[in-house]
């Protein structure tokens, strides 16, 4: 029961009080890049989603099968990265196979989950934290899921803000930067949810 | 004369920060204080300038197909060596920068360069691309770092500025603070660049 506890309080803390996005700053290109339109942050927050959950158990299996029994931890940046550019490459090429439309809805943005720093940051965290296997499954999902909540409310926004008469020096990144600033105040109210 | 141009060319008018709007990532989360922007800044710098000299060297021996997992590994060993050497020499700016050393990795800024810059251009004309990038990032990060530290506890580098009697605005140190303060000074760059025009 406390187990199944701590599962739940690792899914929250990854959703709400440590957003990736707006608590740690980890996978603000695609933030920046790929909320124009709701409908393709949907699509990006289900890639990584998916990459998320895959790659902190691979590459937690990675670390305790590999690096750990024959003493080089310190090539974990360059295995990892590795491990990460050929999931996603792994991913790209079944997801083309069974299933067409899918493929063709997330287009360009499978590719460039690689460069995504929450991915590789999720697996950093979870050999960090010492996690067991179920809970880096947990903080992966948790952690994917946080990313696709804030990309998805600011694409929201940001389809707003396009016609809304904004100064004119702050158009653009400047205005993208103060609208995250100002969701990320109302996420520090998850702040005291979990001590 | 040309090696000069590339060098300020990373600086002012392509600075990664301010310009391009890249490596967003550190940026925001270790611009806390002045020291970390400096630490942050100039491991970067490091890793670019090595990356960029190397990736150069090799631009006419890497198929263009698996460039960039080839660029990948490169960067990703200077990483490791400069994680290294921050163990060793700065535990404590270690222990603060911490998760964002190794995600050195997947800086845009870096890729971009080796990509645009260094597979296209001679060596040393690469170092001075590097280097010129490099400082460019490190002087943004400190003014960031500066401005959010002088604010939000009332210090510089450490020592007070403020006096202590005034309490200093700690949403400047939370993660909002490093939004508004990036935004702000955007579009006050904007401004400027506007009117200069």
């Amino acid at each position: 029961m406390d187990y199944i506890l701590k599962v739940f309080l690792i899914l929250l803390s990854s959703i709400l009080v440590n957003n990736f996005i707006l608590a740690r700053f980890l996978g603000i290109c695609p933030f920046l890049g790929v909320s124009k339109r709701v409908t393709t942050a949907v699509g990006m927050g289900a890639a990584v989603t998916f990459v998320m959950a895959l790659a902190s158990v691979i590459t937690y299996i990675v670390q305790y099968a590999i690096l750990e029994p024959f003493g080089i931890e310190y090539m974990q940046t360059i295995a990892f990265i590795l491990v990460i550019a050929a999931l996603v490459q792994f991913v790209e090429m079944v997801i083309q196979k069974t299933s067409p439309t899918l493929y063709k809805a997330l287009g360009v943005y499978l590719p460039l989950i690689t460069t995504n720093c929450a991915v590789l940051g999720v697996a950093i965290i979870n050999i960090q934290e010492k996690f067991d296997l179920i809970l880096t499954l947990f903080n992966g999902i948790g952690g994917a899921l946080g990313f696709t909540l804030a990309i998805v409310l600011f694409a929201g926004i940001r389809e707003r803000l396009e016609f809304s008469s904004i100064p004119k020096p702050l158009r653009g990144f400047p205005i993208a930067f103060i609208t995250a600033g100002l969701m990320s105040v109302a996420f520090l109210g998850f702040q005291g949810l979990i001590k | 004369m040309k090696l000069f141009k590339v060098f300020m060319n990373g600086i002012i008018s392509e600075n990664p920060t301010f310009r391009l709007v890249l490596g967003m990532c550190p940026t925001l989360a270790l611009t806390t204080a002045a020291v970390n922007g400096i630490g942050m800044g100039l491991a970067t710098t490091f890793v670019l300038v090595g990356s960029n000299l190397f990736i150069s060297l090799l631009r006419n021996f890497i198929p263009s197909k698996v460039r960039i997992p080839a660029y990948v590994v490169i960067i990703a060993t200077f990483v490791t060596v400069v994680a290294m050497f921050m163990e060793a020499y700065f535990p404590d700016l270690y222990a603060s920068l911490g998760l964002y050393i190794p995600l050195i990795v997947v800086n845009c800024i870096i890729l971009a360069r080796a990509e645009s810059f260094a597979s296209k251009n001679s060596p040393v004309a690469s170092i001075f691309d590097g280097l010129g990038m490099g400082l460019g990032f490190t002087l943004a990060l400190t003014l960031l770092g500066t401005i959010r530290e002088i604010l939000g506890a009332g210090t510089w580098f450490g020592m007070r500025v403020i006096p202590s009697f005034i309490e200093p605005a700690i949403i400047m140190i939370l993660p909002p603070g490093a939004f508004f303060t990036l935004g702000l000074l955007l579009g006050a760059l904007n401004k400027l660049t506007a009117k200069a025009e």
